[in-house]
Parts: structure tokens; C-alpha cells; sequence
């Protein structure tokens, strides 16, 4: 029985729709614009952790190191270029 | 007729009218021969439908030669426009328009496809593979950049060329200073190939990732495909970028969106700043496969293995992150303050440093070498004093402060051209002449090829030595005239005589391809350059099938070792082969992209909302489609194999 039923999959999803929830509580609470956007980028960025690990199997496949390699890669980028062009255009104008 | 006159050219001159006519003319010509000597099959069949990565790359080298002399002709023109002082051969707007065109076709028309073709090429070959990891998808990427590229082509005869620079900077390339639709072909253009680039990448990767022949692991890769696997790595991460600006700068541009411009909170500076974050990334993207052939030519005729192996392989991947780190450099004028400017300047600088390790290590790879100088080793030869030329002076323009003296100017020009030329163009001819052999069975014309190389080189510091001293005087770029008392009349005659003496040499690797395919021998071994690695060990030209056994490797020379010690690279006997299936999907969809980019070019909308349907359908088809690939016989190979034996 247990090896039938997805409890990983199951838990993942649940806490999926809570990220979700806090997400649209933003919404409809009131509250400062640092704050909700902190809450936004948190829950945007364990949302896809949890995708990525539980829903689309990184990691359980040999491919594991190429696949996180890939990931942290994408990852370090993406934030020097988002904090280089804040610097840039913004912060040090 | 209202409708019509859309398609009208807003700055005609006699020039581009002849064009037209020379374009119809071609195009009928093309009909009819076609027609007359029943080609339309054999195309549609061995080329059209092909999804073998050999074709491909042929189809990839043809474009890039014709982009090349398209491009070409337009150097041509601009250094004749500038040759005298106050010269009036062409005015300022078509001056304008010939700029930006050159710039763009070069880069994406000329030098990706270009480097694309020997991806294609070699990769497969020298991993010991049978094709690329997505054949299809390899096709798809080769028919959407072939159909961006024409768009981008015919803008000059059907509305108008883009006329804002190939870097397109906002607010000039916004709807208020740029009217025509010529940018409107820019964003479009680009995007459509830039997908097909995207592919390519994810493609590559998958390739060097799981085709590898057993045994060959990672650090047992030939440098060609480590270096192009580091390229392809690159574009992956870097071409969204792009993507995503020309996406937001289409939407500024039809759909009245404010992304870059300069009021309702639009910005108009990120639209630099997001083209340079793909953009210095693509400069490595074109120079590390460059660098890839420059290290299997090199160590192929100085008959030694490759010095620092490891060290190449670290410097590369090194690269791969820092080119990532630099972008800001291109813009060190902009207006953001002294901090900014300095993290970017040292980052430049740092990124100089991986890309020295590797011209030591060519230089130890022929120290001591048995230096043989063929036409791609005399490239090669060249390019290492030309090159590290432009990389010093790289590392001037990476000083901030100094860079306000020398930014938009003749010497930024002479630096990337400087960088480009012996570096990435040497490159590609001599990779064209070190596989023509592989691709078609002859060997270039020696003699020929290095009057070509020397021409080049000798035309080369004519035309761009020059500018680096106008340049520092003050002349700018993308000035379309000075005045004679600026005194830059007379260098810039010498860049003039350069360009024309670069423009014979390219002119002899035509005129080598003809000689050579009428005199050469057919008859040459499958391995005329005595080489070192995997793409040497099967027939010239390669069988569909790559390999007739798979083989098995223990080295990173895996020839040279099966030669000189005898290791064993075939192993076993014929068994059948799978391999994929012709497709006329690739072309056909790419075909519907064409026509969507134009319908949108000119906010045709009704035709861009069916062509986008008509995408859709074929990738519902495709996700649908059962299609097995087929099994070549171990008879048709024994025979396809005797044949190829007995043809030496
Ligand atoms: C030692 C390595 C290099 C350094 C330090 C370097 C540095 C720079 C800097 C600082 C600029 C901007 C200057 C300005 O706008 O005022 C620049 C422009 C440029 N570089 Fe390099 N570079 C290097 C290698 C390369 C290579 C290998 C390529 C191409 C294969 C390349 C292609 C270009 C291009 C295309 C531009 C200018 C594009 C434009 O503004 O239209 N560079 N380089
Ligand atoms: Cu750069």
C-alpha cells in the first residue's frame, strides 16, 4: 500500500497550493510594498524549488550532478545579471 | 493601391531599384534552372527534407559564404563612402542603413551560421556519433535561421533596412525616430533566427552530453567539442536574453507598449543594458568554437598533442561564467557612477586573463613542434600576433576612464573588427579548408589558400591599423563623412586600398572552391592531414551513417594513439543501423515563421493570426506523430563500406 500511494507527490502538492495561497495574500491584504514583494520572491523561488525537485524529478535520475549543476549555473546568472543591472540603472545612477 | 504602399522603399536611391531588379531576375533564374534541369526532387529530397547533421552544416557553411559577400559588399561600400573627405556616394541615411545591415549580418547571418556549420560538422564526428541528439530539431534550427536571415535580407528592397545600428539602441530605434518598418524587420528577423540559435544549443549539449563513443568521457573530448560545448552552454543562458529584449522591443514597437521608451515609466537605457547581457556573452559564444579550431589545427600540424590540456578546459569554463560578468563594459559612458564603472572594468580585465593561458598554450603546443605550414596552420599562425593585437587593445577600452576617449570611435571599431577578423573569420576558413576534405572528398587548393590567407591578413592591418590612429584623432563611428580639416582623409584612403585587398582575398576562396572542384584529385586517403582525433578515422566523405561499428576510445587523440600505438578503434562487426527519417517539417514550419515575421514586420494582422495558428498546428502534428526512424541492413553497409574502400 504505501509503495502505492505518492505521499512525496501528495505533501508536494499540498504545500504547493499554500505557497500559492500566501502568494495571493498579497493580494488581498494590505501591506507595504517591500513587504509583499519579499513574500512574492520567497515563495516564487521555493515554488520552484519544489516543482523542479518533486513534480519534474530532478534528482532521481543519474543525471542528478549535470541536472542541479545546470540549475545552480542558471541560477548564479540570472541573479548577477538582475543585481548588475539594478546597480547599473538604478542604485548607481 | 493604398495597401500597397506600405511596401514602398522610404529612401530609394538608383542602387537599390538595380537591386530589385537583380533579385527578381536571380529568382526567376532560380525557377527556371531549377525547372529545366528537373532539380525540384533532388532538392526537396537530399536537401529540403535532409535531417542528417552533415547536410546541415553544408547548408549552414553555404548561407554563412553568401552572407559573408552580402555583408562584404556593404564594408565595401562604407570604407569607398569614407575613403576622401566630405565624399558624397552615399548620404547619410543610406550610409545609416548599410552600417546597421553589415553589423547584424555578420554577426548572426555570417559568423553564427558559420560556426553552426562546423558545430554540425565536426561535434558528431569527433564524438564517434551517428547524428546530433535531435536530428529533427537540428533541421528546424537550421530552416529558422535560414528564414530570419532572409527576412532580414529583402528589408532593403520591400519597406525599408533597419537604420539604428546593429546594437538598435532605444530611444532612436523607438516608433518616434525610427518610422519605417526597418526596425520592426530587425526585432523580427533576429528573433526568428535567435530561436533556431537557442535550439541549436540545447541541442549541442544534449549531444556532447549522451553521443559520446564508449569510453570517450568528458575530459577524452577533442578541444573542438569541448570548446563548442562551452559555446553551446553560453548561448543557452545568454540567447534568452535576447529574446526576451527584442520581445519587449516589438511590443514598444507595435503594440505601443513602454518598455524603452522615455516617458510612463519606460527606460530606455535597459534596452543597452539587457542587449550587452547577451551580447559580450555572444562575442565569447563566436570566439570559443574559433578557439576550438585553432587547437585541433594547431596541434594537428605541429604533430604534437595539445599543450595544458586541462588548463584549456579550465580557462574555457572559466570564460563561461566570467563573459557573464563584463557586459556593463560596452557602456562604461552611459552615466552610471565611478563604482559600477570599476567593478566592470576589472572584471573585463580578469577575463583577459583565461584567454592569455590559451595563447600560451599554442605557443608551447609549437614549441618544439615539427611545424608543418599548410593553409589552416598559416591561419592559425596569423591569427596569434593579430589576435592578441586586438585583445591589448581590448584591455584598453576595459580601462572606464579611458574608455570615455575611446568609446564610439574608430578605435572601438578597430578593436572588435581587430578581435573578429584574425580571431573568429581565420578561423572559420581555416576549419572550411581543413574539412572541405571530409565534406567532399578533395582538398582545397594549397596555393591558392594561402595567397587567400596572406591577402587577408596583409588587407586586414591596411584597412584596420588606420582607424585605431583616427580613432584615437577623433573621428567616430558611424559618421557617414568628415571634413577635410580633420586631416583623416588619407589613412582612411589606406583603410580603403586594405578593404579592397581583403575583398580579392575572399574573393579567391571562391574562386579556390571552383578551382578545386574541377582539378583536385579525388583521390585521397581518409586521413590527408596525418590528424589526431575520431572525425579522421571514417571514409571521405562521410556515409550517412557516420560509422559503419561504433568506436571505442581510450584517449583524447584517439586516432593518433590507434595509429602510433595501436590502440583499437573498431571493434566488432556491422550490425543494423537506426537512424532518422527525412522530414519536410522543419522547412515547411519554418516557412509559416517567414511569413508570420513579415505579416507582423508590417502590422498585417489578419495573416500574422493565421500564420501563428499555422505554428501551432505543426507542433500539435509533430507531438502526435509516430515516426520510428529506419534501419539501414548490415548488407547495404558492407556494400556502401566496399564501395567506399575501393574508391581510394
Ligand atoms: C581580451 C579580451 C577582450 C577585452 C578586454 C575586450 C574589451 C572590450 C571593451 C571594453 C569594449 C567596449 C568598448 C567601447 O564601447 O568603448 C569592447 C567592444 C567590443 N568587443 Fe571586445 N574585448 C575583448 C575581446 C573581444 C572578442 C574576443 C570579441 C569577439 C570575438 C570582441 C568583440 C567586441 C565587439 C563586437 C565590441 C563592440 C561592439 C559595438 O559596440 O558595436 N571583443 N571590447
Ligand atoms: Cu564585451
Amino acid at each position: 500500500m504505501k509503495e502505492l500511494f505518492p505521499a512525496k507527490q501528495v505533501i508536494g502538492f499540498a504545500f504547493s497550493l499554500l505557497l500559492t495561497v500566501i502568494a495571493l495574500a498579497v493580494y488581498f491584504l494590505d501591506m507595504p510594498f517591500a513587504v509583499g514583494m519579499t513574500i512574492l520572491l520567497v515563495t516564487a523561488f521555493v515554488q520552484a524549488g519544489v516543482q523542479l525537485k518533486v513534480f519534474m524529478h530532478a534528482g532521481e535520475t543519474e543525471d542528478k550532478a549535470a541536472i542541479y549543476t545546470n540549475v545552480y549555473y542558471g541560477l548564479i546568472i540570472a541573479l548577477v545579471t538582475i543585481f548588475g543591472t539594478l546597480l547599473a540603472m538604478v542604485w548607481d545612477m | 493601391m493604398e495597401f500597397f504602399e506600405r511596401f514602398a522603399v522610404p529612401h530609394p536611391s538608383p542602387a537599390i531599384y538595380a537591386s530589385m531588379v537583380a533579385i527578381g531576375l536571380v529568382m526567376i533564374a532560380l525557377v527556371v534552372g531549377l525547372t529545366y534541369f528537373k532539380k525540384w526532387g533532388y532538392l526537396w529530397r537530399e536537401w529540403l527534407t535532409t535531417v542528417d547533421h552533415k547536410r546541415i552544416g553544408i547548408m549552414y557553411l553555404i548561407s554563412a559564404l553568401i552572407m559573408l559577400f552580402r555583408g562584404g559588399v556593404d564594408a565595401i561600400m562604407m570604407r569607398a563612402q569614407l575613403s576622401a573627405p566630405e565624399n558624397t556616394l552615399l548620404d547619410s541615411q543610406h550610409y545609416n542603413e548599410i552600417f546597421t545591415t553589415h553589423g547584424i549580418v555578420m554577426i548572426m547571418f555570417m559568423a553564427m551560421p558559420f560556426i553552426f556549420a562546423l558545430m554540425n560538422i565536426v561535434i558528431p564526428l569527433q564524438i564517434g556519433a551517428r547524428d546530433v541528439a535531435f536530428p529533427r530539431l537540428n533541421a528546424l534550427s537550421f530552416w529558422l535561421f535560414f528564414m530570419g536571415a532572409m527576412l532580414f535580407n529583402i528589408s532593403f528592397v520591400i519597406g525599408g533596412s533597419p537604420d539604428a545600428g546593429w546594437t538598435s539602441y532605444f530611444p532612436l530605434a523607438g516608433n518616434e525616430f525610427s518610422t519605417s518598418v526597418g526596425t520592426n524587420y530587425y526585432m523580427i528577423a533576429l528573433q526568428i533566427s535567435g530561436i533556431g540559435s537557442l535550439m541549436t544549443g540545447i541541442n549541442m549539449i544534449t549531444t556532447v552530453l549522451r553521443m559520446r563513443a564508449p569510453g570517450m568521457t568528458l575530459m577524452k573530448m577533442p578541444m573542438f567539442t569541448w570548446s563548442s560545448f562551452i559555446a553551446n552552454v553560453i548561448i543557452v543562458f545568454a540567447f534568452p536574453v535576447l529574446t526576451v529584449a527584442l520581445a519587449m522591443g516589438t511590443m514598444d514597437r507595435l503594440f505601443g507598449t513602454q518598455f524603452f521608451t522615455m516617458e510612463n515609466g519606460g527606460m530606455d537605457m535597459l534596452w543597452a543594458n539587457l542587449f550587452w547581457v547577451w551580447g559580450h556573452p555572444e562575442v565569447y559564444i563566436l570566439i570559443l568554437p574559433a578557439f576550438g579550431i585553432y587547437s585541433e589545427v594547431i596541434s594537428t600540424f605541429s604533430r604534437r598533442n595539445l599543450y595544458g590540456y586541462k588548463s584549456m578546459v579550465a580557462s574555457m569554463v572559466v570564460i563561461s561564467l566570467m563573459s557573464f560578468l563584463v557586459w556593463a563594459h560596452h557602456f562604461f559612458t552611459m552615466g552610471q557612477g565611478a563604482l559600477t564603472n570599476s567593478i566592470f572594468s576589472i572584471t573585463t580585465m580578469a577575463i583577459a586573463v583565461p584567454t592569455g593561458v590559451k595563447i600560451f598554450n599554442w605557443l608551447l603546443t609549437m614549441w618544439k613542434g615539427k611545424i608543418e605550414f599548410t593553409t589552416p596552420m598559416l591561419y592559425a599562425v596569423l591569427f596569434i600576433p593579430l589576435f592578441t593585437l586586438g585583445g591589448v587593445t581590448g584591455v584598453m577600452l576595459a580601462m572606464s576612464a579611458a574608455d570615455y576617449q575611446y568609446h564610439n570611435t574608430m578605435f572601438l571599431v578597430a578593436h572588435f573588427h581587430n578581435v573578429i577578423i584574425p580571431g573568429v573569420v581565420f578561423a572559420m576558413l581555416a576549419g572550411l579548408t581543413y574539412y572541405w576534405p571530409k565534406l567532399f572528398g578533395f582538398m582545397l587548393n594549397e596555393k591558392i589558400g594561402k595567397w587567400t590567407a596572406w591577402l587577408l591578413s596583409i588587407g586586414f592591418l591596411l584597412a584596420f591599423m588606420p582607424m585605431y590612429i583616427t580613432g584615437l584623432d577623433g573621428q567616430a563611428r558611424r559618421m557617414y563623412t568628415y571634413s577635410e580639416a580633420t586631416g583623416f582623409g588619407p589613412l582612411n584612403m589606406v583603410s580603403f586600398v586594405g578593404s579592397g585587398i581583403m575583398a580579392i582575398g575572399f574573393a579567391l576562396i571562391v574562386y579556390n572552391i571552383y578551382y578545386s572542384t574541377r582539378y583536385a584529385s579525388r583521390d585521397i586517403s581518409s586521413d590527408p592531414w596525418d590528424a589526431r582525433t575520431l572525425e579522421w578515422a571514417t571514409h571521405n566523405p562521410v556515409p550517412e551513417y557516420n560509422f559503419a561499428v561504433l568506436p571505442e576510445v581510450k584517449s583524447s587523440e584517439a586516432l593518433w594513439d590507434a595509429k602510433k600505438k595501436g590502440h583499437v578503434l573498431f571493434k566488432g562487426k556491422y550490425e543494423e543501423i537506426h537512424m532518422p527519417n527525412n522530414s519536410g517539417a522543419p522547412f515547411l514550419m519554418s516557412v509559416i515563421f517567414f511569413i508570420w515575421g513579415f505579416a507582423l514586420i508590417f502590422s498585417l494582422w489578419i495573416p500574422a493570426i493565421i500564420a501563428t495558428l499555422g505554428i501551432f498546428a505543426f507542433m500539435t502534428h509533430r507531438s502526435f506523430e509516430q515516426d520510428h526512424g529506419h534501419h539501414i541492413s548490415v548488407k547495404e553497409i558492407e556494400e556502401t563500406e566496399t564501395k567506399m574502400r575501393g574508391a581510394k
